[in-house]
């Protein structure tokens, strides 16, 4: 077995981190303080292939593989959480299943301009009743000759108010329940489609988390993804990968915050000594690490097993709970080492503190990983 | 001369010789036994620079006067020199570091096919050869070189060697060799002169002027102005006196401000909290004014004076205009 | 139009250097390597130049052993089109006189219109290269170039340098060689398909037979690494305010020359 990056993947891994160590860096305390999209950084993350990493290029992706995406999200989220999800969403949640499931015609329209990064996307399944048990739908579809009629509500939705289509998932036939389920390309500016709220939020305060509400809203046919009755499998797949993202995400954060806590350790002193003199503080730095190190090798398991085209869902659920779990872990001891001033908003482990939480819930909560492997493991799929 | 010193001449292009000579010519007859020697180029050279040059210890100026000589270009030069080299086999040649001798230097030397070291901020003979010191790596390490023959071909840093004291009233002995100057390819189509922006900005900034809390008020930044405008150096700040809306937040030094490494730090009415420490610990050379001599800034400044900063900026500011004689 | 970049690998600003065993070359273990930031900004001007003119070729060149494919490949991703490497140990210990002479081989076999070269590389910072790869071509240089432009017909260029106090624009017949100053451009982040498409762009590899230059010995070498000597400990400036101040500008003149 080898465990090393490609000389290709060492070069994503440069570009990502040096883009986010000049570009997002500087500005993400910033951002973060006034919840601010930031537009002109993702637009270059766009123009440098970050959107659509795993597209192929006649769709106007970069044509890498998973491991080259979980490493650049990685190096992302270890500058700014919020911009990583960002990224993820629009490579993970929507350009891939549209890929995968779309049309020509479907592609031309919603992922050529997707993948390049010119336009953003986003994924709608949420709803007010909707959120672990993701098969509770109530958005109707109903058809009215080669159009949907669409009336619903969708709620967090991440780059939601930025993006210029959604893939929103809609009952097109209530009785057939979750077989019912089919998934709607959906561009903003239809008449109907309306985002009345932005969400205020603990962490991720850049990342825009918007709500959608569907009156009569028209649709066409040649607008759904597959056939009838597809949505949730397209869903469930899309976030298989979308895991991938969110782990690395996580470990990025993880690492971002590790790295505060280990340069603050060296620098700051008590009792004559560096605090990282002091053993206890050594033990949660050695914990940290490990525990980083064992999370970002999970997550590349389970890019690894997506490139090589085998099963990869329950292992990537294993290093989305165990990346998530671990980013908690690390910032909330990396503001532990920073004592008083890590609770301070000057300092920049707090934010990390803040944006940890929200890997631990969203794209199934870390119950809800649980869920996942422990029915993989006893068989009952 | 033959196993002279030449030391390539910077000049003003006024005709005069720029001050960084007299540490080159210096350094020059130390090394030779007194046989430094002065090569100008130029369009024009005035009397008074060329005594210049004698008192500064030039034994003979070789001087190329012509027009075609300025603006420097390397491909008219390098041929004018080398005639003379191997006329008069000088043992070594060196320059300053400026723009144009780091470029002429390097040129000459592979005309002459001999070895060329930049930068350098020591020499020594070590028997019958010479031996360079130089920072390499950032100036994280130095290295010692050495030339496999002569001559050993140099730019050195200003500011580093030892100014020989003038010897007044030496009249230059001058030899006017008659040389080809070519016509070179290159033609200046226009110079721009720099428009001042003032001081520099901090974390460019090679010196950099910073206040604290002991300024007691916005009003009196006015003092570490003065001083930063004679030296030329960025004006920074604590966070004490950022947060008391004296000065705007891009001008804060430490964790949550600017990280600076100057080649100089003077930090006055600063305690030198860890944060602040954090943005200019790497600063090459810190000095410290604080009336408080248990103040924590001390522990790591190269320099320090305890005391009122209200005189010693003042008598620091007089100080600095008569070395810079200004 | 062909333009040629020469670039050199060295170690990363931020890592840290050890002198090595024989006390004459850094350890090289753990060292991130990179492309020397000034190289950067020559690959940068070279991709800008062909790009404005729509046409062009532009090629990059490493003197190193093979870890200095990663720099060429870094190059080539962010958008030149091919790259020679010349890996021979007889140039193990070149100077940068035998390195002039290296690429003055390479240029000649590849008549570029232009050579663009960073001003100097940060490793040993000695910047001679370029001057002296132009004495070698025979050509015109123009030191920290600041800006650059090429006439329409591709036969001159208007380059800005930057001297002490403000800027000289000369007008050059090519072939000639450039160096690029910090502000000449901001270098581009190789793009995904770029770092994609570079596996697929060729590396030629030459060795000294190819380039007919003789192996010889290094005109200066070095002698010894050393450490720098440690800070020595801080000076508390006494007497009065007058005399400290005195003291304080002779000292930093004097013995810490910061002034
Ligand atoms: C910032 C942000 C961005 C988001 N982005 C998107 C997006 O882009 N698209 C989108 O569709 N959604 C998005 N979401 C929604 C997110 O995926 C859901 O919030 C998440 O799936 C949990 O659903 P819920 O909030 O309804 O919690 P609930 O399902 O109500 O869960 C509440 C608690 O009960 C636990 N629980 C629920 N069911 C079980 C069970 N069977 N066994 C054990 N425990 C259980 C959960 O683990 C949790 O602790 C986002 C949410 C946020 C906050
Ligand atoms: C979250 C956080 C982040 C921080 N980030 C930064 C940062 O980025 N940068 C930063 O600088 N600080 C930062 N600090 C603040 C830092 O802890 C100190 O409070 C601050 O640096 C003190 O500034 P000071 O040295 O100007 O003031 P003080 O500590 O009050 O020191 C003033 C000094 O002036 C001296 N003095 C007074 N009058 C005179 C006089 N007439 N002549 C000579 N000396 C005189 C005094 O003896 C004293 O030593 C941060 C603090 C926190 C909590």
């Amino acid at each position: 077995m080898r465990v090393e990056l490609t000389e290709e993947q060492e070069m994503i891994r440069a570009m990502a981190r040096e883009f986010a160590d000049k570009e997002i860096r500087p500005i993400a305390a910033d951002i973060d303080r006034g919840a601010r999209f930031p537009q002109e950084t993702v637009r270059r993350m766009g123009a440098l292939g970050l959107l659509g990493m795993t597209i192929p290029p006649v769709w106007g992706g970069s044509g890498a593989d998973a491991v080259s995406y979980a490493v650049a999200v990685e190096e992302i989220a270890k500058a700014c959480a919020s911009h990583a999800v960002v990224m993820s969403v629009n490579n993970s949640l929507f350009c891939e299943p549209v890929h995968k499931h779309g049309t020509e015609e479907q592609k031309k329209r919603f992922l050529v301009p997707f993948a390049s990064g010119a336009r953003i996307g986003c994924f709608a399944l949420t709803e007010p009743q909707a959120g672990s048990d993701a098969t509770n739908q109530a958005t109707l579809a109903v058809r009215d000759g080669d159009h949907y009629v669409v009336n619903g509500r969708k709620l967090f939705v991440t780059n939601g108010r930025e993006a210029a289509a959604a893939l929103v998932f809609c009952q097109t036939d209530r009785a057939l329940g979750h077989h019912g389920i089919s998934a709607l390309l959906i561009e903003k500016g239809t008449p109907g489609f309306g985002v009345p709220r932005v969400e205020d939020k603990l962490g991720l305060r850049a990342s825009d988390t918007a709500e959608f509400v569907f009156e009569d809203c028209r649709v066409p046919v040649g607008n759904r993804l597959a056939g009838e009755g597809m949505g949730f499998k397209i869903a469930m797949g899309a976030l298989d990968g979308g895991r991938i993202g969110i782990a690395a995400q996580a470990v990025g954060i993880a690492a971002g915050a590790w790295e505060l806590a280990l340069a603050y350790a060296r620098e700051r002193k008590s009792f004559g000594v560096p605090i990282g003199q002091h053993q206890m503080v050594q033990w949660m730095l050695a914990d940290m690490a490990t525990a980083i190190d064992a999370a970002r090798l999970l997550t590349l398991k389970a890019a690894w097993l997506k490139d090589a085209g085998q099963p990869f869902g329950t292992v990537a659920a294993m290093a989305k709970l165990f990346a998530a779990e671990t980013a908690m872990k690390v910032a909330t001891d990396a503001v532990q080492v920073h004592g008083g001033y890590g609770y301070i908003t000057d300092y920049p482990v707090e934010r990390y503190f803040r944006d940890a939480k929200i890997t631990q819930i969203y794209e199934g909560t870390s119950q809800i990983q649980k869920l996942v492997i422990a029915r993989a493991v006893l068989g009952e799929a | 001369m033959p196993n002279a010193f030449w030391c390539v001449v910077e000049d003003d292009r006024a005709g005069h010789p720029k001050k960084v000579m007299a540490e080159v010519l210096a350094e020059a007859a130390r090394l030779s036994g007194g046989r430094a020697e002065a090569v100008w180029l130029t369009d024009r050279a005035e009397p008074d620079g060329l005594r210049r040059l004698a008192e500064w210890g030039a034994g003979k100026i070789w001087l190329v006067e012509h027009p075609g000589l300025a603006p420097y270009r390397g491909e008219v030069w390098a041929p004018v020199v080398a005639g003379l080299v191997a006329a008069q086999a000088p043992r070594a040649i060196l320059g300053a570091v400026t723009s144009r001798q780091r470029e002429f230097l390097a040129r000459l030397a592979a005309r002459l096919g001999v070895g060329f070291a930049a930068d350098v901020v020591g020499l020594a003979m070590d028997g019958d050869r010479l031996v360079a010191t130089r920072p390499v790596y950032a100036g994280k390490l130095l290295a010692r070189v050495a030339w496999a023959r002569p001559p050993w071909i140099a730019t050195l840093r200003p500011n580093v060697f030892k100014p020989a004291d003038p010897v007044a009233g030496r009249e230059p002995q001058i030899e006017r060799p008659t040389v080809t100057v070519p016509d070179g390819a290159l033609r200046l189509a226009e110079r721009r002169e720099e428009v001042s922006t003032g001081l520099p900005e901090l974390s460019e900034a090679e010196l950099v002027v910073s206040g604290g809390r002991g300024l007691k008020g916005p009003e009196n930044f006015v003092i570490l102005e003065r001083l930063a405008a004679v030296i030329g150096a960025a004006v920074g700040a604590s966070r004490a006196a950022v947060d008391a809306g004296w000065r705007p937040h891009r001008f804060q030094i430490g964790q949550t401000g600017r990280t600076i490494s100057p080649k100089l730090y003077l930090g006055f009415g600063i305690s030198g909290a860890i944060q602040h420490l954090a943005g200019m610990r790497t600063s090459k050379l810190i000095v410290a004014v604080n009336k408080d001599p248990e103040a924590p800034i001390f522990k790591i400044a190269d320099y320090g004076i305890v005391g009122d900063l209200f005189e010693v900026v003042p008598a620091l500011t007089e100080e600095f205009k008569k070395l810079l004689g200004k | 139009m062909k333009i040629l970049v020469p670039v050199k690998q060295v170690p990363d600003t931020a890592t840290q250097v050890k002198v090595g065993q024989d006390a004459r070359q850094i350890e090289t273990g753990g060292i991130t390597w990179i492309i020397s930031p000034y190289d950067e900004f020559a690959v940068e001007e070279a991709l800008r130049i062909k790009e404005k003119r729509g046409e062009g070729e532009v090629v990059v060149v490493s003197l190193g052993p093979d870890r200095v494919k990663e720099a060429l490949r870094s190059a080539l991703a962010m958008g030149a089109d091919r790259a020679i490497h010349v890996n021979d140990p007889a140039f193990n210990e070149a100077d940068t006189l035998l390195t002039a002479r290296v690429l003055a081989a390479v240029i000649k076999q590849e008549a570029p219109a232009l050579v663009i070269v960073g001003r100097q590389a940060i490793d040993d910072d000695m910047g001679a290269v370029p001057a002296q790869l132009a004495e070698l071509l025979g050509w015109p240089s123009l030191y920290w170039v600041m800006e650059a432009a090429i006439d329409a017909g591709g036969r001159t260029i208007r380059a800005g340098r930057q001297v002490e106090g403000g800027l000289e624009v000369f007008e050059a017949p090519l072939p000639c060689v450039l160096t690029a100053q910090k502000g000449l451009n901001e270098p581009r982040y190789p793009t995904l398909k770029g770092i994609m498409g570079a596996k697929k762009k060729e590396i030629k590899d030459l060795r000294a037979d190819d380039l007919g230059v003789a192996p010889e010995s290094a005109q200066l070498s070095i002698v010894r690494l050393e450490t720098l000597p440690p800070r020595p400990p801080g000076r508390i400036i006494g007497g009065d305010v007058r005399e400290a101040a005195h003291e304080l500008v002779r000292a930093l003149r004097e013995e810490a020359k910061a002034i």
